[in-house]
């Protein structure tokens, strides 16, 4: 048993979108404050409630949010923030206090994984040793909104608020991550890897040692595109083409291969929107007009370091055992 | 084949620009059944999986109020006139830094940063902030050699030690960072966050990517040591942080260079 673990923290995210839906329902002047307020409303239920319901009412949760955010009925509020000079008045009063509570994020999930990881009163822990780094950053940034409450004495509901108004700015693409995890998921019931990894293996002049290291390179970096995941790519395209062309027909070293094929997934990663934690959800985040601006800032950085491992790849995997 | 039909409907989707979260749940739909999965079955394996996954949502969720509140009392002001007071911040050399400090950090196991807690209220600011100071410093030598070369030597010299006097006037002539410039700065904020997440994991220290390597050889009757797994992710790693310094090299240079460009154009107008 623990005290601090998981389920906590969901219950926490829980509340707060069930009152950020609270809010918008009771604004008079949001645009759309009823589908809106239901699209968080529902959202806060799977925080707060979802390992108890039935999968296959959350499944059709999920349809409802889909369709509400497909028919644009997930708008942001027209109420802004407090005006720039306002914020530079605080600013200037605040000085570099303000930093602090920033600092207590990242500190606060070093200080759990580190040490309060440890902390155990016989088989009692104070931290779930499972899903330790989620936990912290939870932890931290509990504590931090505690931190900043106080420095700012601000009003019991403003965290509430304003942290509303910057999710109202993400939107619907908040979901994404998750809709994206279940769709791998579906791909890997089907058997969708295997397909690729046969079709690919069919198809290419794999009896070269180059372009077995080439397939299996571009193969994790394309799988990972499609599927917005290295982790999901990896085993499908290691055992599709990697071991059976890299390894087996032309001896190469495993370990090197795994290791530069899992970074050729990576630079998949950042060059598709199914990675909308990476990519999208951190466009919205940033306010950019574009919600591919990012994906276009890394294709250069991507294609670049995906040709470099090919390389690196084909000039050390048969050469050293 | 007919498995292959939720990868088309992706492609198809994104290319007909539809709302992202139908064409996900679209793909699914169709995969599921083209592999004979009855609807309401497909439909507990989506809420399952939803589920499972909330904790890729939560960090963003829950770091949404304390950021909200900071920002509304002057965080990222406050960020941006302290960069503003370092003379040789660039956005690329604070990019750079940004990407050095994420690598080296998460290959000793220690994960700061993120998009919701680092690259908007501190990173994105503090690039802005230098980009600012970029496009008001390359603006001041070419306004300076207009003058030069407009007028006699004692005018140039008359007006450019009023510009030194005055600094203040220049930054309004100079005029304000276009929007476009802070985008593309922003967008590679966030690129800068995830070069130094993704490259700096597999290195040095095991962790969650090493493992499931190492597992997943493991099970195919293939031995490899984590040490040897890790150790060949340090190439690439390198590779991927010198790939970042050309980025954010040519950032500042293209920056400098629309400075330059925007002035010399509002010295040709009158």
């Amino acid at each position: 048993m623990s005290l601090l673990n998981l389920p906590l923290f969901y219950v926490l995210a829980g509340i707060f979108l069930w009152l950020v839906a609270l809010r918008i329902a009771a604004d008079r002047a949001h645009p759309k404050r009823w589908g809106a307020g239901l699209f968080w409303a529902l959202l806060g239920t799977v925080f707060l409630t979802g390992d108890r319901l039935p999968p296959v009412l959350v499944g059709y949760g999920v349809l409802a949010l889909t369709v509400l955010a497909a028919t644009g009925q997930v708008k942001a509020s027209r109420a802004g923030g407090s005006s720039p000079a306002v914020r530079r008045a605080e600013a200037d009063r605040l000085q570099n206090r303000i930093f602090w509570p920033a600092i207590l994020i990242p500190a606060t999930a070093v200080a759990c994984t580190l040490g309060l990881s440890r902390v155990h009163f016989g088989g009692w822990r104070l931290v779930a040793p499972e899903n330790l780094t989620v936990t912290g950053v939870g932890l931290g940034a509990v504590v931090a909104t505690a931190a900043a409450w106080r420095l700012t004495r601000a009003r019991p509901l403003t965290p509430v608020a304003e942290g509303g108004r910057l999710l109202q700015s993400i939107g619907w693409a908040l979901v994404l991550p998750q809709m994206l995890a279940a769709l791998g998921v579906i791909f890997a019931h089907a058997g969708v890897g295997a397909v690729v990894a046969g079709l690919v293996a069919d198809t290419l002049p794999a009896q070269f040692p180059f372009v077995a290291v080439l397939a299996y390179c571009a193969g994790m970096a394309l799988f990972t595109m499609c599927l917005g995941n290295a982790f999901a790519a990896f085993p499908v395209i290691t055992l599709g083409i990697g071991l059976p062309f890299v390894v087996q027909a032309h001896h190469g070293n495993p370990a090197i291969m795994a290791a530069i094929g899992m970074l050729s997934g990576y630079c998949g990663t950042l060059m598709t929107p199914m990675a909308a934690n990476f990519n999208v959800v951190p466009a919205m985040l940033l306010e950019l007009k574009d919600k591919n601006a990012v994906i276009k800032a890394q294709i250069p950085i991507g294609l670049a370091v995906l040709t470099a491992n090919i390389l690196l790849m084909y000039f050390t995997v048969y050469r050293i055992g | 084949m007919i498995k292959l039909i939720g990868i088309a409907v992706v492609a198809l989707g994104f290319a007909l620009r539809l709302n992202t979260l139908l064409v996900v749940m679209a793909a699914g739909i169709c995969t599921g059944l083209a592999a004979g999965v009855p609807l309401d079955d497909l439909m507990a394996d989506f809420g399952r999986a939803f589920v499972e996954n909330r904790y890729v949502t939560l960090p963003v969720v829950l770091m949404l109020p304390v950021i909200g509140l900071l920002e509304e009392h002057g965080l990222r002001e406050r960020a941006e006139t302290l960069v503003r007071r370092v003379k040789a911040a660039t956005p690329g050399r604070v990019l750079l830094v940004y990407t050095a400090i994420r690598q080296i950090s998460i290959s000793l196991g220690v994960n700061i940063g993120g998009h919701p807690a680092m690259v908007r209220p501190l990173v994105a600011p503090m690039a802005e902030a230098a980009a600012r100071s970029l496009w008001e410093g390359a603006a001041l030598p070419a306004e300076a050699a207009a003058q030069t070369t407009g007028h006699s030597a004692s005018d140039a010299n008359s007006a450019a030690s009023a510009l030194q006097n005055n600094p203040a006037a220049l930054r309004a002539e100079a005029g304000p960072l276009p929007d476009a410039a802070v985008q593309t700065v922003r967008a590679h904020a966030a690129a800068a966050e995830n070069v130094g997440n993704f490259f700096g994991e597999d290195t040095v220290f095991a962790v969650s990517a090493v493992l499931l390597i190492h597992g997943v050889l493991e099970a195919q009757g293939v031995k490899t040591s984590v040490w040897e797994l890790s150790f060949w992710g340090i190439p690439t790693a390198l590779i991927a942080f010198g790939c970042m310094a050309w980025r954010a090299l040519r950032l500042d240079g293209r920056l400098r260079h629309h400075a330059v460009r925007e002035q010399s154009k509002e010295d040709a107008a009158p």
